[in-house]
This record gives structure tokens, sequence and C-alpha cells, in this order.
């Protein structure tokens, strides 16, 4: 399917900023599953953009203002042609070793509880485990806005049983790195179902490496595998590696954020869309 | 334990070791208050000077001076020439081995260090992955601890590799000797260890970035005066000639790193930073650093800034990565080590927790990143429950501890309450690293635990220093 | 030079300056309140140590009611008042040991040694102690002084050392100067008119002035010459004209250094043009409170200036 991705960002300042600085890691990179089709960062005041790549294969923007400002708005537009991998992802260049995903990050780190409950799962083959270990999380862990913020690790919100998408996501990669499997958090976006276009933060989820069939995507906060309504974005050790914008400024004292983002399919064009990826195999 | 080596007297059958006669006579001619005034009028010119360090966790006395003591620690050019070779062939080493590591990973391909361990410990930085930085030099300076058991018993106890400290008190202590000492130095060939600083200066110039030309702005970035090596951040800065900034000072535009001055933005094009990977840019590690510079790694990998030593350094001197040197050296350079690594048991391997569990009271256990003599046992000298609590970690998280014999470190003659007394020591040289060689400065910075048998001579737990003489002859 | 060491610089001049102006407020205090008079000229005394040191609204908020004892304790040494002596030479301190290496030996040695002075004497409660701390104070802002002006540079590190010390000083003459002015003249009392020729013989002392009074007037204290004096008398070294041409001299010594003239020379050497002008018959018909308010309100602005164009 064809989905269409409006996304924008608005950091107003309490004191003009002298100067501000930017890491976006916003701009999707095509596999087997998306094909990137148009895409653009476009921000209200003069600023320069230095395109790079992260060590995880991440599409880096470096973003500098050019002169004080009082309000910063960064829209991020585009569409990505989507296929259904069974959560597979494919014809992506691993730039790291998967083992590098085993690694535990503050963020990421199991304390007893965390450790017991991944241990809770049982014995069988990789991937059922961690279907079971996702289905586990989905029933476990309420889904609730403003229970937890984005600083909170796996662990504190594992104590609540509830949180957000990153929440569930960070739960099941601390989980899975405790049961010896190479784990990673993902950035995106997901053309919901229900016709709700317009919501009120990006998706995340959780990757794992299997042996053999390579990297697959869990959802625990849907409780799936991802599909063609998934658009990936950015892969980290944890939500602070993959976040979208990490930032500071000078002198703008505090700042106050506020998003607006749109996720639609667009549907005339959905069977032609199918074609074009057929043709490019 | 048996009588430990002597550094003057050796193992005590054959008198005066060569390297010491002069000293010895010396010593003994010396009126007896002579040593007690001099290390008094030492105290005191420190305490004016400010050269102090601060001790964590004690706010009495947060800016302490450490201990000085008067009477040098001799090396012949022999002993000398040993391990200047010893130490530039690891420094060597370790180069190699951090280039292959954040590149082709040959060797964790080879099986010489196992992958998991290098690429799941918490100093591997896997945001250097495929990172080359300029001049392909990644540990542009080296403090490396060596022990010494024997006549010809060398070892190396510990790689610094992040952010040594120390090298101020090797110079400092050398310029105080030469004022209270002068006739001693008279005597003696010395060889200086004033070179330090040009080799320091050489090194950061040949691998700043190619666009920085043939006048490179370098500057010395610290975490601020409330850091314990404060004092030497400014000292190197001074004698370096260059500005002593903190993240404050620096900012980071259009992927290049400038300092604030009361002329306007300056480009800086080289960073000797003396603060840890973590806190170095807080849009990459840890958010909540207030010490770094938001945006540096930006300017790191766009090749726009050098910074020194590289970031990602610290997996090579991992206590666990440690146990694997003389194999890396191998690998790295096609010769043995010439300086031997201590024994030592890695606990991740049962046979050798097993093995260590059963001798606690006699080992040294070391908590894999731990630093400074923090997180560890010391068996013979530790207390009933301090070896529970141990034994407890230990069967908790055995990957995070490594444990060695405990060493007869040698001895050398140092001043207590106007006695010479023998004292353990140990010894960090320092290695500096440029695109073409590693150069190692004769001396370095001997470190001696004041307390009568105690090995223990980091500073942060009551540890002195001396004077490191490198004699010429 | 960098932005922080230019800041560290300013502000170890400022703090020296204030520990200076703070021991000689305390040490005219005990003199006042050991006058003979009528109503408790104690308390006055010490309220207005107080409310010269501009921690007027610190002071009242600990719930502290004016004494020899809590004003001596908080202004010297109070934990709670972070413009102490303690404080500042605690301060002074700490910003030269972030510069120390743009400092002579002698300078630093200097400000650590008021620092271990300071945590050698301790806080002496008996007030020959007392008294004896502040000229400890004293003669080692004289030995910063003497220290900075016979071994430092003449580059900007010494500008701006220097600088700080002279806005600082500006500020302490003029509060001080509407203290004695304003704040103690009794209800009904005419300005100008029969004020206590004890309390501005005082006030002469506090800034060393009684001798230079005299010479310079050849006649018994007035009120308005007291001002003449402090405002406008270029020979008087704390003068408010004094201080802004030092403030002056020394910023367009920054200018020459560094090529460039910004928002803060041309503030300082508009009001420097008004000094030239003025005369203290005019300050007084349009009233001395209004002028001083005004003086320290555009030197708070001329603060900010030279925050913009070099410390940041």
């Amino acid at each position: 399917m064809r989905i269409r991705i409006d996304h924008t960002t608005r950091y107003d300042y309490a004191r003009a900023a002298r100067s501000i600085i930017q890491v976006l890691r916003l701009t999707p990179r095509s596999c087997e599953g998306q094909q990137v089709r148009d895409w653009r960062i476009e921000t209200d005041v003069d600023t320069r953009l230095r395109r790079s790549e992260d060590a995880f294969g991440n599409i880096v923007h470096t973003l500098y203002t050019e002169r004080p400002t009082n309000i910063l708005t960064i829209r991020v537009s585009g569409e990505v042609s989507t296929v259904d991998t069974g959560g597979v992802v494919r014809g992506q260049t691993e730039k790291l070793s998967e083992l590098v995903y085993l690694r535990e990050t503050p963020l990421t780190r199991a304390d007893a509880a965390l450790n017991a409950y991944a241990h809770a799962i049982g014995d069988g083959r990789t991937l059922d485990r961690l279907h079971a270990l996702m289905a586990a999380i989905h029933r476990d862990v309420a889904f609730q806005v403003g229970a937890t913020s984005a600083a909170h690790s796996a662990a504190e919100a594992f104590t609540q049983r509830r949180g957000v998408c990153q929440d569930h996501a960070q739960i099941f990669i601390s989980c899975a790195r405790r049961l010896g499997v190479p784990a990673r958090y993902v950035s995106g976006h997901l053309s919901r179902l229900d016709g709700l276009y317009e919501q009120e933060a990006a998706h995340a989820w959780a990757e794992a490496y299997v042996e053999g069939l390579g990297w697959v995507g869990f959802d625990p906060a849907n409780g799936i595998s991802p599909t063609e309504h998934y658009v990936r974005v950015a892969i980290g050790l944890d939500a602070l590696g993959a976040s979208p914008i990490r930032g500071t400024s000078y002198g703008g004292g505090d700042e106050h954020l506020s998003v607006a983002l749109h996720v639609r399919p667009v549907q005339q064009q959905r069977q032609q869309q199918h074609q074009t990826r057929a043709g490019g195999l | 334990m048996t009588s430990a080596f002597d550094e003057m007297t050796g193992d005590g059958s054959g008198g005066v070791r060569d390297s010491y006669r002069a000293l010895a006579s010396w010593l003994e001619l010396a009126p007896p208050d002579l040593l007690q005034a001099r290390s008094r009028q030492a105290e005191l010119f420190f305490r004016r000077m400010g050269v102090t360090f601060a001790v964590y966790g004690d706010a009495e006395s947060s800016e302490r001076l450490i201990p000085f003591d008067v009477v040098p620690r001799i090396i012949d050019m022999e002993e000398w020439a040993h391990l200047e070779r010893g130490l530039s062939q690891r420094v060597t080493a370790i180069n190699a081995f951090l280039r292959d590591i954040y590149g082709p990973q040959e060797c964790l391909r080879a099986g010489v260090v196992p992958a998991e361990l290098i690429l799941t410990n918490p100093q591997y930085r896997p945001e250097m992955q495929g990172h080359r930085p300029p001049g392909d030099v990644w540990c542009h300076i080296a403090g490396i601890d060596l022990v010494r058991t024997g006549e010809d018993g060398f070892y190396v106890l510990e790689d610094n590799v992040r952010t040594p400290s120390g090298v101020s008190y090797m110079l400092e202590n050398r310029e105080m000797m030469m004022r209270l000492f002068p006739d001693l130095f008279a005597e003696h060939r010395v060889r200086p260890v004033d070179g330090y600083i040009d080799s320091l200066l050489t090194s950061l110039q040949d691998t700043a970035p190619e666009r920085a030309g043939d006048d490179p702005t370098i500057v010395v970035l610290t975490p601020g005066p409330f850091n314990s090596a404060y004092y030497e951040h400014s000292f190197l800065a001074d004698k370096l000639g260059v500005e002593l900034v903190e993240g404050g000072d620096l900012f980071v535009d259009d992927d290049t790193v400038f300092m604030r001055t009361t002329e306007g933005p300056k480009r800086v094009d080289v960073i000797y930073r003396r603060i840890d990977d973590d806190y170095l840019d807080p849009l990459t590690f840890r958010p909540d650093s207030t010490v770094g510079v938001p945006g540096l790694m930006a300017a790191y990998h766009a090749g726009r800034v050098t910074l020194a030593n590289a970031v990602g350094t610290g997996v090579a001197d991992d206590k666990a990565v440690y146990t694997y040197m003389p194999e890396i050296i191998r690998f790295f350079t096609g010769e043995d080590a010439l300086l031997k690594n201590v024994p030592t048991w890695r606990c991740r391997e049962p046979e050798a927790l097993k093995t260590v569990l059963e001798r606690l009271d006699e080992l040294v256990v070391k908590e894999v990143s731990g630093s400074g003599g923090y997180g560890m046992l010391v068996g013979p000298a530790a207390t009933k429950a301090e070896i529970a609590d141990f034994r407890a970690r230990l069967t908790a998280n055995p990957n995070d501890f490594v444990a060695q014999p405990t060493l007869g470190l040698s001895t050398a003659p140092t001043l207590d309450g106007g006695e010479l007394c023998s004292r353990h020591v140990d010894l960090r040289p320092f290695v500096l690293t440029g695109p073409a060689e590693s150069r190692v400065t004769p001396g370095g910075l001997t470190r001696v635990a004041l307390k009568p048998g105690s090995l223990v001579v980091n500073s942060s737990q009551g540890g002195g220093t001396k004077d490191t003489w490198v004699l010429d002859v | 030079m960098l932005s922080r060491t230019a800041a560290n610089l300013y502000w170890t001049g400022r703090y020296m300056e204030r520990a200076d102006f703070l021991a000689r407020i305390l040490e005219a205090a005990i003199r006042l309140a050991a006058l003979p008079a009528k109503d408790d000229p104690a308390v006055t005394a010490w309220a207005s140590a107080v409310a010269s040191s501009g921690v007027k609204a610190a002071f009242d908020s600990t719930g502290r009611t004016p004494s020899e004892k809590s004003v001596r304790e908080f202004l010297a040494f109070g934990a709670d008042n972070s413009t102490s002596i303690k404080a500042c030479i605690t301060r002074a301190r700490a910003n030269a040991r972030s510069v120390r290496t743009a400092l002579t030996i002698e300078l630093w040695e200097a400000i650590n040694g008021a620092w271990n002075g300071l945590n050698e004497i301790g806080e002496p409660t008996r007030r020959a102690d007392f008294i004896n701390f502040l000229d400890f104070v004293k003669s080692t802002s004289l030995a910063v002084e003497g220290a900075t002006s016979r071994t430092m540079l003449r580059n900007d590190a010494y500008w701006f050392l220097r600088l700080g010390m002279a806005i600082e000083r500006a500020d302490n003459t003029a509060r001080l100067l509407d203290v004695k002015y304003h704040l103690l003249l009794p209800p009904g009392e005419r300005v100008g008119g029969q004020l206590d020729y004890f309390q501005w013989t005082t006030l002469l002392r506090e800034v060393s002035a009684l001798t230079a009074y005299r010479w310079v007037y050849r006649e018994s204290v007035r009120p308005w010459l007291v001002a003449d004096l402090m405002v406008l008398n270029r020979q008087m070294p704390r003068s408010l004209a004094s201080c802004q041409g030092m403030i002056v001299s020394y910023l367009e010594r920054l200018a020459t250094d560094y090529g460039r003239r910004g928002p803060a020379q041309r503030l300082a050497s508009a009001r420097l043009a008004r000094f030239e002008e003025a005369r203290i018959e005019d300050i007084f018909q349009s009233g001395l409170h209004e002028y001083i308010q005004a003086f320290l309100s555009e030197n708070h602005a001329l603060g900010a200036a030279i925050h913009d164009q070099y410390l940041i």
C-alpha cells in the first residue's frame, strides 16, 4: 500500500534561542518492505541541514539555525510504498553485527523482575518464544498515555505495568536480550486501520534477530508483527538512540514541544503500487 | 608473602644495586634532618602552587595534596631500554586493535578475542563503527601501569588508554627535585622528561584534520574545576600554550567546532579531551551530560575535528580485554609481547570462577569496569565481611570481575617520619602516539603506597608519588 | 581570550571589590552604633549597613531583625547570604581558580591566600576578633589590588579584572551614598538639611576619604560637599565619576586591543560625557536619590552590555 505521512514538530522557546542544534532521525530508508517515493524535511526559519549516515545505518540530518529563533517548526512529509513481508526485514544493509544488539542500555537494563519475566517464557524455537513474549507484554502491560515519559526505562514501565508503545518496545527488547536474542528499537509510523489519521505521536516497536530469518519485527503494543501498514524510520539500541529529534538550544530557556502527525493510506493508487514493487524486485 | 624485591637493594643478597650506588652514598652522608626539611619545603611549594587533587566523596578535604616523597626511584639504562620497547610495542598493538575493532574486525573473525566480549562491552562504542579518526590514530596518549616483582620481573598491571592522568605529577615532581637537590642531579645523568610536552604537541598537531592547515587550533577540554584532575588539565593547557576550555566554551555550527571568545567564535581543530566518552555529547551519549558539547559527534564524524583520545578507546583497557592482550599483540605485531601480563582469571569462565572463589583470601579481585582502586578486593588484607561481600557479588555477576594473584610489588626507599623505610611502588610511564610512531617519555609517575605493607598505590586511596629517574649510563 | 575566562576575571574583580566594601560597611556600623544619641543609634546603624549592602530583602526574608550580632553574622559569614564576605572571597577564588593560568603567581597567591586565611580565621564572634577579621579582609584586597597592578600584563585579562572591580565599586559607592542620604533621613527632615554630622563623617571614613575631604574642601563636613566628592570629584578614586572614567578607559583599551567598539563602549562613554557636564547643585535640584537610582540602573544596563558583548 501507499502511505502518506505529514509530521510537524514545533518548538516554542521561552526566549529567543541564539542558536539551535538538532540531530534528526526522521528520514526512512528503502528496503524490501518499503519504498520511499518522495521525502522532504522543511523548516520555517533559515537552517542548515547536514545529511549523514550513522553507524546503525540511519539517515541523520544535523540541523543548525542561522539566527536567533523564537519558534522552530520542522515539517517532514512524504510517501512510502509498502508491502507485507510477514514482519521480516529484508533488503536492508546491516552495518553492525547483530551481537551489538545484545548490549544493555540504561533505558533497557533488565532488573530482577524483568529478568524473571523473560525467563518465564517457555522453551522452544526462538521465533515462537519471541511471539510468546510479545503476546505476554501485550496482555500484561496496559496501553496508557501519560503513565510514563520518554525518560522512563523498561524496568520502570514494567513495574507499573502501564505505558505507551515506547515502553512496550523497550520491555520487549530488554527481555529478548535477557533470553540471549539480539533486539533493537524501531521508531516509525503506523497507518491505522481504524481510520484515525491524526495521531498524537509517532509509533515504535521492536525487532529481534532470529537465526536463519534475520531481523523480525514485533509490535508488542498492538500484539502483532509489522504489516504493510508500518513504515520503519530509524533503529537504535533503545528509544533514545532511535529518537526522531535530539537537540538543544543556546539561550532559549525552557522549550515547549508540540507535534502534529497525519498518517493515511493513499488508496486509489494501491493496485498500481503493487505492480511497481513487483517490477522492481 | 615472601619479602619483596627492593629497587635499591635487590633481593638483599648483593648489597646496593649499581643504579642506586650514588644515591645510597649521598643518603648516608646527608645530614639527618635534611630530607625532612626538603620534604616540608616541597609540600609548602606544592600547596602554594595549588597542585592539588580532588578526592571523591570527601567533602572535608576536597582539595588535597598528593603526598610527594623526595627519594627518587631509579631505573637504569638497560631496564629502561627493555621497558621502552615493550611499551611502544604494546601501544602500537593497542592502536592497531582499535583500528581493527572499529573497522574490519579481523581479530574478532580470527577468534583472537571473543566477538561478544567486545561488541557487548560497555566501553565499545557502536557509534564509532566505520569511523576513521584523522591520522588513523586512536590512542594518542596512553599510561601503562607496570609493577615489578624481581630483577627482570616487570608486568603490565593495567593499560590506561581513555584519559590517563598523572603526567603533570611526573613533570612537577622533576621540577621540584631539581630545585631541592641540584647536587644530586650533578652526580647522576638523569634523562629529562620535559620533552613530553613537545611530543604531545606534535602528536596533536600531526593528527589534526587536514583542513586545519599548518597551524591547527588545539584546546584542552576539562569537565571543570571540580574534577579530580583539574589541576593537571590547567597545567597541560598552560604548558602546551593552548586554551583550557569547558563544554560551555565550545559549540558546534555547521559540523564545525568553535570556541566562544571575547573576539567572537574561533574554529577549533583538535580537542585534547579529559572528559569520558559518555559525557562528550548529550545528543549522542548521555542526554543529561552538562559538561559536553552538543553536536560534537556530528563534527567528529564529519572529520572536522580531532578528539584525543578517540571515542571508544576504553574497549582496549577494559580489564576483561586486558587478559587477551598477549594474543592481541601477537596478532597485530607478529611478535610475542615483550612485557608480560599478570596472570589473570576471567571470572566469566566457570572453571576460573571456581578457582577464584576457593582462593578469595589470597587473590586480588577487580571489577572489570572499575578504576582508581575503587571496587577492588585485596584478599590478604580484607576482612571476613569484605570477602563475603565479594563472594556474593562474584557469584551474582561473574562477568563483571577478573582476579589476579597478589603480587609482591617491589619496594623502594621512602621517607616516613624522618626515617627511610621500604614502601611498595608501581610505575606509570606515558606513551604518545602520532601518525608515524609511538614515543615513550623516559620516566613516568612512580606511585608509592605510604602505609607500611600496603599494596594500594592509588592517590585516591592515600598513595603518594616519587620522581622517576631513568639513567643515561 | 575565552569568553568564560573573561567572565571569570570580571567576576573575580567584582567579588574582591565587594568583599572589601562589606568590610568597610561593617567597620563603619560598629563605629556608628557606638555613638551616644537619644534614639536607638545601634539599630539604625545596623539596619543601614544591611541596606547599604543591597541585601535588605534577602536579610528580611531570613526572619532576622537588625542587631549587631545578626548583621555581622549575615554580612560577614551568612551561609544563607550568597554575597557575604565569605561567599565573595570564596567565589572570587573559585573564579580565579578556573582561570588560574591567566593570572600571575603573585595574584593567584594573593587571592588563594585570602581564601586560606578565611578558613584559618573561622567565624570570630568577639568584637575585637571580628575587627581583626575586617582588617584582614581589607589587607587582602590591598594585596590583590597590589599584585594585580604590579604583576599583571596590561592585556585583556587585566582589563577585565579591573572592569569588574570598577563596575562593582561604582555600584557600592552609589548605594552607600543613597542609604546615608535618603534612607537614614529622619522623617520630616529636609533634604540637604540638618543631618547627623557623625553619619557623614562615618561615610567618609568608610571610603577612606575623610582626610581627602578636608584637603579638597577645606571646611567642615557638609552633606552636599560630601555628595560632590562622592559623585563628581575625579580626584576621589571611589567617586562615581572616577569609577565611570575607569570603566570607559578599560573598555576603550579592550576596543583598541580587539580592534572593535561595541554597545558597551558607546553606553559607557555617553554616560561619562554627562558626568563632565554635571554640577552638584543641579543634581540636588532634581533629587539626589533619583539621580542615584538612575545611575544604578544604568550601571546595571552597562553590566548587561559588557556581558553580551564579551562574556558569553
